[in-house]
């Protein structure tokens, strides 16, 4: 059942990426002030909602495991961690080659860039001690405390860093700004896709939770065995 | 009420084996002087640009010189299996986390009040002429750092790779707060005048100690558990 859930899941994902793609490049025009190189908007935007939004599930589920015990969610809560990961370092990437581009540089100490690589750094953290505790009840505990501490953080380091400095442009999404600032078209191209990362997002969670379940299983096998042999020994 | 009792309990028995071994404070001392020493070569330490960075040395000296404490405050409870104890005796995790706060707050403030005088003679830097309000701004960017120094310390102990793990995790999460302390550190050793746009910063500070010490306390059962 669950393996259909992913398959239906990432071959919907890929449709859709397929038919933005199609859009993205053939149908909508280029932007009369930067040509051709806008179209990273339409992958750059998305990454960056489906990074941020990953942060917060895991919030969540960092939450839900420590009032339950139940290691379903700390097998998820590591999973949209990952993924989540992977969709920041895409945005951030991608804004650097467009950055190139059109301000002539690869990086600036800007609001939302330094903001987004902290959060890089705190959440790579969070793999990196996951990787470092062996025993699974302290490993998700551990990192549920992180993961909590890391997204506080977040919301905090995007507060004040939005007081410090800033260079990146100003919100064109209507939903921030009331619109005018961008074509409708172009608008939904960025939702549409937004929509496609999103799915392909749950597909990778789907896949890798099942992986963190199987290997947790094979690590409570071995420990069995290991305990069977000394009591035999 | 008695949370806090317990937690002075605990603050005062380890300020009290430091200041018999001194452990943590002379390296975390030394560190601090060395780095400062360090950045004079780096930086010419009389010219006009590296008195606008002076915040930004001293609390990346702190900072660096906190890891050197934090990772000796739950460390040290290791041998003889004394952390065990601790957690299986009345005291509650809560304040036990809190003690270790409260001595990562008192040994920090001693490093940076010797940074401080090195700093001064080195540097040339009359961090004097507003000692009160820089006195506050430490008071509060140190708890920060101690707080959160506190949580991962307590989280890192029990790891193979503690020393390496604990600088990862809290550099990338004391940002907000280094940044509010660079800040008000800058402008109190500089020009001096703190202005209404400058205290937002001074609200960072407060938000970042409120929000972390109250976290830190909810969630000291869970970190603590061993």
């Amino acid at each position: 059942m669950r393996e259909k859930l992913v398959t239906w899941l990432a071959i919907i994902a890929g449709l859709f990426l397929a038919f933005n793609l199609y859009r993205i490049f053939l149908v909508l025009p280029d932007d009369a002030m930067q040509g051709p190189i806008y179209r990273i908007i339409y992958f750059h935007v998305p990454a960056a909602i489906t990074g941020f939004v990953g942060y917060f599930v895991a919030l969540a589920l960092s939450v839900l495991y420590l009032s339950s015990g139940n290691f379903k969610y700390d097998s998820l809560a590591a999973s949209v961690t990952e993924v989540a990961l992977i969709f920041s370092c895409v945005n951030i990437v991608l804004g650097s080659i467009w950055a190139r581009i059109i301000w002539g540089i690869w990086w600036t100490w800007d609001a939302r860039l330094t903001s987004v690589l902290i959060s890089i750094l705190i959440y790579s953290g969070y793999l990196m001690l996951r990787r470092a505790i062996d025993e699974p009840t302290q490993r998700a505990r551990l990192s549920a405390a992180l993961s909590i501490f890391g997204c506080l953080d977040v919301v905090i380091i995007w507060k004040s860093i939005e007081w410090f400095r800033t260079q990146h442009p100003a919100p064109v999404l209507s939903i921030r700004t009331g619109g005018g600032n961008i074509d409708p078209a172009m608008e939904h191209m960025i939702y549409y896709n937004l929509l496609a990362f999103l799915l392909l997002g749950t597909a990778l969670v789907l896949v890798r939770s099942r992986q963190e379940g199987i290997s947790r299983e094979i690590d409570s096998l071995r420990r069995m065995a290991n305990a069977v042999e000394r009591h035999i020994a | 009420m008695r949370a806090v009792r317990q937690a002075l309990q605990v603050a005062r028995k380890d300020l009290a084996v430091e200041l018999r071994t001194k452990e943590s404070l002379n390296a975390a001392g030394a560190f601090a002087i060395v780095i400062l020493l360090l950045f004079s070569f780096a930086f010419d330490p009389a010219a006009e640009e590296t008195r606008a960075i002076a915040g930004g040395l001293l609390w990346l000296v702190f900072a660096f010189a906190g890891a050197l404490v934090f990772n000796r405050g739950f460390a040290r409870e290791l041998p003889n299996e004394c952390l065990d104890a601790l957690l299986s005796s009345q005291l509650s995790s809560p304040s036990l986390l809190l003690g270790k706060a409260i001595t990562n707050f008192v040994l920090l403030l001693v490093v940076e009040a010797l940074s401080l005088i090195v700093f001064g003679i080195f540097y040339n830097m009359r961090w004097w002429l507003h000692f009160w309000e820089l006195a506050g701004v430490f008071a509060l960017g140190t708890w920060g750092i101690s707080i959160i120094g506190a949580v991962f310390g307590a989280l890192t102990v029990n790891l193979r790779l503690r020393e390496l793990m604990l600088p990862v995790l809290i550099y990338p999460l004391l940002i907000p707060l280094l940044m509010a302390a660079i800040e008000l550190t800058n402008i109190l050793l500089g020009t001096g005048a703190l202005t209404a746009d400058n205290l937002l910063w001074a609200r960072v500070l407060v938000v970042f100690d409120i929000v972390f010490t109250a976290l830190a306390l909810a969630l000291a059962e869970v970190i603590l558990v061993n």
